[in-house]
C-alpha cells in the first residue's frame, strides 16, 4: 500500500512539473520554419523546462494567428501590413517587431538555362507576364514558365511589393505551396524561374543544388549584377532584393518568450542563422532591435 | 386480477420501449438532414454579405480572382469553376470506361480466385491518402507528362484528371461490381438460351440491367472528384488564369478555399467571398446528386 501511495505521489509531482513548463507556440513563414525549428531545438536542449512548437502555413497565416491571440510568436518574411496592424489593435493585440535574420531572396532558374543575370526591372516584367520568352532577356527561344508562392506567403507579398512594384502577378504563374516546392518545380522545368529564401537553394552538402542556378541581380540596367550567395553583397546592401526576416510578439515580451528571443539574437542563435544559410542581423536592423530593447 | 394488471403493465412498458426506439432511429435519420441544412445556411449566411456588397457581376461575369491585388481586388469565380469542371470531366473520361470495364471483368469474367485477389487490392487503393497521391502527381506523373507532351512541365489539368481518376476508380469499380453481381441469374440464362454468346449477354443484358447501380457509382465517383482538394492543390500548379486547354495549369475552387482561408481576417470581405465559393461548390455537388437520383428513379421505373 505504501508503495502505491509513493508511486502516485511521484507521478503527481511529475505531472505538475510538466504543467509548470513554459510553452511557446510559433507559427508562420515557410521561409523561416526550418531556421526557427533549429533554433528552438537547440534552445530546448539548453532549457528543458521550455517547450516550443513551430509550425508553418505562411507569414499571413502566422500574423492572422497572432492577431487572434492563438500563438505567442509569429514568423514573417515580410513586415506587417497596415490592415493587419489595425485588425490587431481592434483585438487588443500589440504587435512588437523583432528582426532575427537577413535573407538574400534568391531568383532561381534551371541550370540548363543560359541566362545568368537579370535586372530587378526585368524580373518584375517577367513575373508580371510582360516578358514571356527567354530570348527577350538573352536566353533560348522558349516560353518562360513562372513559379511563385500563394497569397498567404510573405515572400509572395514582399516580391510583389519590391520587385513587381506593387503590380499584379501574371495569372499564369503557378502558385506553389512552399519554397521547397518551387525549388523542385524549377529543377524539373528547363524553362522555369522562381524565387525562394536563400536557405532553400542548398542541398545536404551545403552546395547549391545540382541542376539549379541562382541568378545575379542588378539594381538597374546601369549597375553590375550581384550574387546573393556572397555574404558581403547581402550585408552591404549591394544585393537589391535582400530583406529582413521578422518575428512578431504580442506586447513587450517577457519570461520564456523574451529569453528565447535573446537567445536567437545572441551569438549562438545568430551562428545558427548562418548555419541555415541565412545572414545574421546587421546594420540598420541591429539598431532597430536595440531600440526594441534587445 | 393481479395477474391481469401485471400483463397490462408489461404491455404498456413494451409500447413505451417501442416508441422510444422508434424515436431514437428517427432522430438518427433526421440528424443528417439537420447537419445538411446547417451547412447550407452557414454558407449562405457567411457568403451573402459578400454577394450583396460586391454584386453578382463581380463574382460571375468577372474572370479574375485576385483578392490581395495591389491594383484592383477582384473576385471572379469563372476561371476556377471552369477549372474544377475541366479536371472533373477529364477524370470521368478516364475513370468511367476503365471502372465499368474492370467491374464487369471482376463480376462476370474473372476466375473466383483472381477476384479474391483483385477486390481487396482495389479497396486498398481507396485508402491511400490524397496527399500521397498529390505527391506522386508532382514527382511521377508531372515529369512523365512533361516528357510525353513536350511541355516544359506537367503541373496542369491533365495531371489532376489522371490523379482524380485513380482516386475515384475504387468507388466506381466496387459499386458497379456489386450492381452487376446483383443482376439475377435468370436474365443471363434467358439471354444465353436465346443463343447470345457471353460477350453479347454481358454488354446487352447484364450491364443494362445493372445500369442504375453503375450510374450511381459514377455520380459518387464524380462527387469525390469535384470535392477533392489536396491532390489538385499539389499537382495542378494553381495558376489562376482562365485555362485554355488541358495542358494549362489550373486552380480549382477547393484549392482556392484551402489556400486562402488561413490568412484571411475573419469577417473580412475576402473571408466572406470564400464562403461564396463554398456555396457554389455545394450547389454543384447538390446538382450532381440530384441528377443521379432522377436518372436512377427513371431507370428503375422503366425496368419495372
Amino acid at each position: 500500500m505504501k508503495r502505491i501511495i509513493t508511486v502516485v505521489i511521484i507521478s503527481l509531482i511529475a505531472v505538475m512539473n510538466i504543467s509548470a513548463q513554459d510553452f511557446i507556440q510559433i507559427k508562420g513563414s515557410d521561409t523561416l520554419i526550418n531556421l526557427v525549428q533549429r533554433l528552438s531545438e537547440v534552445y530546448m536542449e539548453e532549457n528543458p523546462n521550455v517547450a516550443i512548437a513551430v509550425t508553418g502555413g505562411g507569414s499571413g497565416v502566422g500574423i492572422a494567428a497572432l492577431i487572434a491571440n492563438r500563438i505567442q510568436i509569429a514568423d514573417a518574411s515580410r513586415a506587417m501590413k497596415e490592415k493587419e496592424k489595425i485588425a490587431a489593435e481592434k483585438n487588443g493585440v500589440e504587435p512588437y517587431e523583432i528582426v532575427v535574420g537577413i535573407d538574400g531572396l534568391s531568383v532561381i532558374v534551371n541550370a540548363d538555362n543560359g541566362v545568368e543575370s537579370l535586372t530587378v526591372d526585368q524580373i518584375g516584367r517577367i513575373f508580371r507576364g510582360e516578358i514571356t520568352n527567354w530570348k527577350e532577356v538573352g536566353g533560348k527561344d522558349q516560353a518562360i514558365s513562372l513559379y511563385g508562392r500563394q497569397a498567404n506567403s510573405g515572400t509572395f507579398a514582399f516580391f510583389q511589393e519590391f520587385v513587381l512594384m506593387k503590380k499584379d502577378y501574371s495569372s499564369k504563374m503557378k502558385r506553389m505551396n512552399g519554397n521547397a516546392q518551387i525549388v523542385e518545380g524549377v529543377l524539373a522545368d528547363k524553362a522555369g524561374i522562381g524565387y525562394v529564401g536563400i536557405g532553400y537553394v542548398f542541398g545536404d552538402d551545403s552546395k547549391v543544388r545540382k541542376g539549379l542556378r541562382v541568378l545575379k541581380v542588378a539594381k538597374d540596367a546601369g549597375s553590375t549584377p550581384v550574387m546573393p550567395l556572397v555574404a558581403e553583397n547581402v550585408k552591404s546592401g549591394k544585393y537589391p532584393i535582400a530583406r529582413a526576416l521578422y518575428q512578431y510578439v504580442n506586447g513587450i515580451p517577457s519570461g520564456a518568450v523574451k529569453d528565447f528571443i535573446v537567445f536567437e539574437l545572441g551569438p549562438k542563435g545568430q551562428k545558427i542563422v548562418e548555419e541555415m544559410s541565412f545572414y545574421p542581423v546587421s546594420g540598420e536592423y541591429l539598431k532597430q532591435n536595440k531600440k526594441a530593447g534587445f | 386480477m393481479l395477474n391481469n394488471f401485471r400483463t397490462h403493465k408489461r404491455v404498456v412498458l413494451r409500447r413505451i420501449r417501442e416508441i422510444a426506439i422508434e424515436r431514437f432511429f428517427q432522430v438518427n435519420g433526421l440528424f443528417a438532414v439537420i447537419v445538411l441544412l446547417g451547412i447550407f445556411s452557414l454558407l449562405l449566411i457567411e457568403g451573402l454579405p459578400a454577394l450583396q456588397s460586391l454584386g453578382f457581376r463581380e463574382f460571375f461575369i468577372n474572370k479574375i480572382w485576385d483578392p490581395t491585388s495591389f491594383e484592383r481586388e477582384s473576385y471572379g469565380l469563372l476561371s476556377m469553376i471552369v477549372s474544377t469542371l475541366m479536371v472533373t470531366f477529364g477524370a470521368m473520361v478516364i475513370a468511367v470506361p476503365l471502372g465499368i470495364l474492370s467491374a464487369a471483368y471482376i463480376a462476370d469474367i474473372a476466375h473466383p480466385r483472381t477476384r479474391e485477389i483483385i477486390k481487396p487490392v482495389i479497396e486498398i487503393l481507396a485508402g491511400i491518402p490524397s496527399v500521397v497521391i498529390g505527391f506522386l502527381g508532382i514527382i511521377v506523373v508531372g515529369p512523365l507528362l512533361a516528357k510525353v507532351t513536350g511541355h516544359s512541365n506537367g503541373l496542369n489539368a491533365i495531371n489532376g484528371s489522371i490523379l482524380l481518376a485513380v482516386m475515384s476508380l475504387p468507388t466506381i469499380i466496387s459499386i458497379s461490381e456489386d450492381a452487376i453481381v446483383a443482376v439475377p441469374q435468370e436474365f443471363k440464362n434467358a439471354s444465353l438460351a436465346l443463343g447470345a454468346n457471353r460477350w453479347q449477354t454481358l454488354v446487352r443484358v447484364t450491364i443494362p440491367a445493372a445500369m442504375s447501380g453503375i450510374v450511381a457509382s459514377v455520380m459518387l465517383g464524380m462527387g469525390r472528384a469535384i470535392g477533392e482538394t489536396m491532390t489538385v492543390l499539389m499537382a495542378c500548379g494553381n495558376a489562376p488564369a482562365m485555362p485554355g486547354s488541358f495542358f494549362d495549369s489550373v486552380r480549382t475552387m477547393t484549392a482556392t478555399i484551402a489556400i486562402e482561408l488561413g490568412e484571411t481576417v475573419q469577417g473580412d470581405i475576402h473571408y466572406k467571398s470564400l464562403f461564396v465559393i463554398g456555396f457554389v461548390l455545394f450547389l454543384m455537388t447538390f446538382i450532381v446528386n440530384l441528377v443521379a437520383d432522377v436518372v436512377l428513379e427513371k431507370y428503375q421505373r422503366v425496368q419495372r
